[in-house]
């Protein structure tokens, strides 16, 4: 049903659709109105979860890692210092192959401290072998969800999900939104069975310690799991478009992309702007489109080539830095492009915030034409 | 020992932990010098080293993590430690 409804509570909504046994987490702007919402649920015995109250981020996950391991379905909710306090929690949840979702409402890492949205927060975890999907509006943000909790506990994959969406810009935006129901997301989603789980009857441990003889075949391992759940990733983004008329198969997605001879690659809220921003330099003439990564990891390089093969020149956007190299999205765009010789040119946009308006995005297009990137753009060097 | 996804593991599986892995130097027993004390078994953190039967001391290399305080403490110095290429 179409509502028009706060990011936050969408996501809530779809949360409860879910069905989490078990909830911890800590608020944190801008995260907060999503766990206030579902404490909210659980208190109206809306949803028959526990939600678990915790002091820190740090518990707040590992509460989830028991709650998992013993065989609920499980739901965390953070953002930028709070997932920083999780990064150890992190590497194990992925580690114990447990098959957690975790709503981040992304924004910046201080110092200096900053509550405005970037990406830096879930892209500073990218190693640490959580799936991670970026929602450009809060219909896929909520969508996402469902295909986040099915992906992680299928079978072959086991391994947790980040479901991103940029603060503050989507999680307290009001959007009009079509929320399933709890019958459509029950036949959807079925319930979480592992084939393993804690039980005092019949003990077993989870995350061991691997020797090195062990140790880099257990990474390997991961590493394949994360790239084979590509092909489940396409089946039920499918799946769900089959039932619900929105298609999520493709972890890359085109934007007036055909005939482009510019492409503009980015991730998140910016891909409506650049939409925006797209269809009015093609009045100008310019054959300009976007491709929007919607899945991070497992990063789709194949088939990022073959959807920017044709064009003649590629502009990242990216809303991080890996300080002292280049924005996390550009270094993969860079590496799925490389043999194909096609330049690719960086740009660091909206850190800490920064509103990045359609201007901009005619800019970068003027920039990356005259072959000028790999910069932070807009720079305000008055005070530098 | 197969993989277990998540490094799940079954109770008394530590044992499966075959620590001689951790090694860079081994112990290596001259039983011409060994005057069969036990200095060397009651010494070993890993309780690795066991009485034969002739009464010799020997270790087993499959959990000897190779720490050499067996060849510290022998008051024969019958034990050298050699560096091992795995």
């Amino acid at each position: 049903m179409m509502q028009m409804i706060e990011g936050s509570h969408a996501v809530a909504e779809a949360v409860k659709f879910c069905r989490p046994q078990v909830i911890a987490a800590y608020p944190i702007t801008p995260q907060t109105h999503i766990v206030e919402a579902l404490a909210d649920f659980v208190a109206n015995c809306e949803l028959d979860a526990e939600y678990i109250t915790v002091e820190n981020e740090f518990s707040a996950l590992s509460a989830c890692i028991g709650a998992s391991a013993a065989g609920s379905r499980t739901y965390s909710a953070t953002t930028s210092q709070g997932l920083a306090l999780m990064f150890e929690v992190c590497f194990n949840v992925a580690g114990m192959r447990l098959p957690i979702v975790m709503s981040i409402a992304n924004r910046a890492l201080g110092a200096p401290l900053s509550i405005w949205n970037d990406q830096q927060d879930s892209i500073s975890l990218r190693d640490s072998g959580w799936l991670q999907f970026y929602a450009e509006d809060n219909q896929e943000a909520t969508d996402l969800h469902y295909i986040a909790y099915r992906v992680a506990e299928d079978p072959s994959v086991l391994l947790p999900a980040f479901v991103c969406f940029d603060g503050f810009i989507l999680s307290h935006t009001y959007e009009p939104t079509d929320l399933l129901t709890q019958e459509d997301v029950d036949k959807y989603l079925p319930k979480f069975t592992p084939k393993e789980r804690l039980d005092a009857a019949d003990p077993i441990s989870f995350g061991m310690y691997a020797t090195p003889d062990y140790y880099h075949e257990f990474r390997y391992d991961m590493d394949r799991a994360l790239k084979e759940s590509k092909a489940i990733i396409r089946e039920a983004g499918k799946e769900f478009g089959r039932m619900f008329n929105r298609d999520y198969s493709a972890m890359v997605e085109g934007y007036r992309l055909e005939d482009a001879d510019t492409a503009i690659v980015a991730m998140g809220s910016i891909c409506g702007t650049t939409k925006d921003a797209i269809d009015e330099i093609r009045e100008e003439g310019k054959k300009v489109g976007l491709l929007k990564v919607r899945v991070f990891r497992p990063f789709p390089s194949e088939n990022m080539a073959k959807a920017l093969a044709h064009v003649k020149r590629v502009a990242v956007l990216d809303k991080n830095v890996s300080l002292g190299a280049k924005g996390a999205l550009a270094l993969e765009v860079k590496d799925a492009l490389y043999s194909s010789g096609i330049p690719v040119k960086d740009y660091i946009i909206g850190l800490g915030g920064r509103d990045v308006r359609k201007k901009d995005i005619k800019a970068i297009v003027e920039l990356v034409e005259k072959g000028q990137g790999d910069i932070f753009y807009g720079l305000r060097r008055e005070v530098l | 020992m197969a993989l277990a996804v998540g490094c799940r593991a079954r109770p008394g599986k530590a044992r499966d932990n075959k620590t001689g892995s951790w090694r860079v130097f081994k112990p290596v027993f001259d039983q011409e010098k060994c005057s069969k004390c036990g200095t060397c078994r009651t010494i070993c953190p890993e309780g690795c080293i066991s009485e034969n039967a002739e009464e010799f001391f020997v270790p087993d290399y499959t959990y000897c993590k190779g720490c050499g305080l067996c060849a510290e403490e022998c008051p024969k110095e019958a034990i050298g430690m050699i560096q091992e290429e795995k």
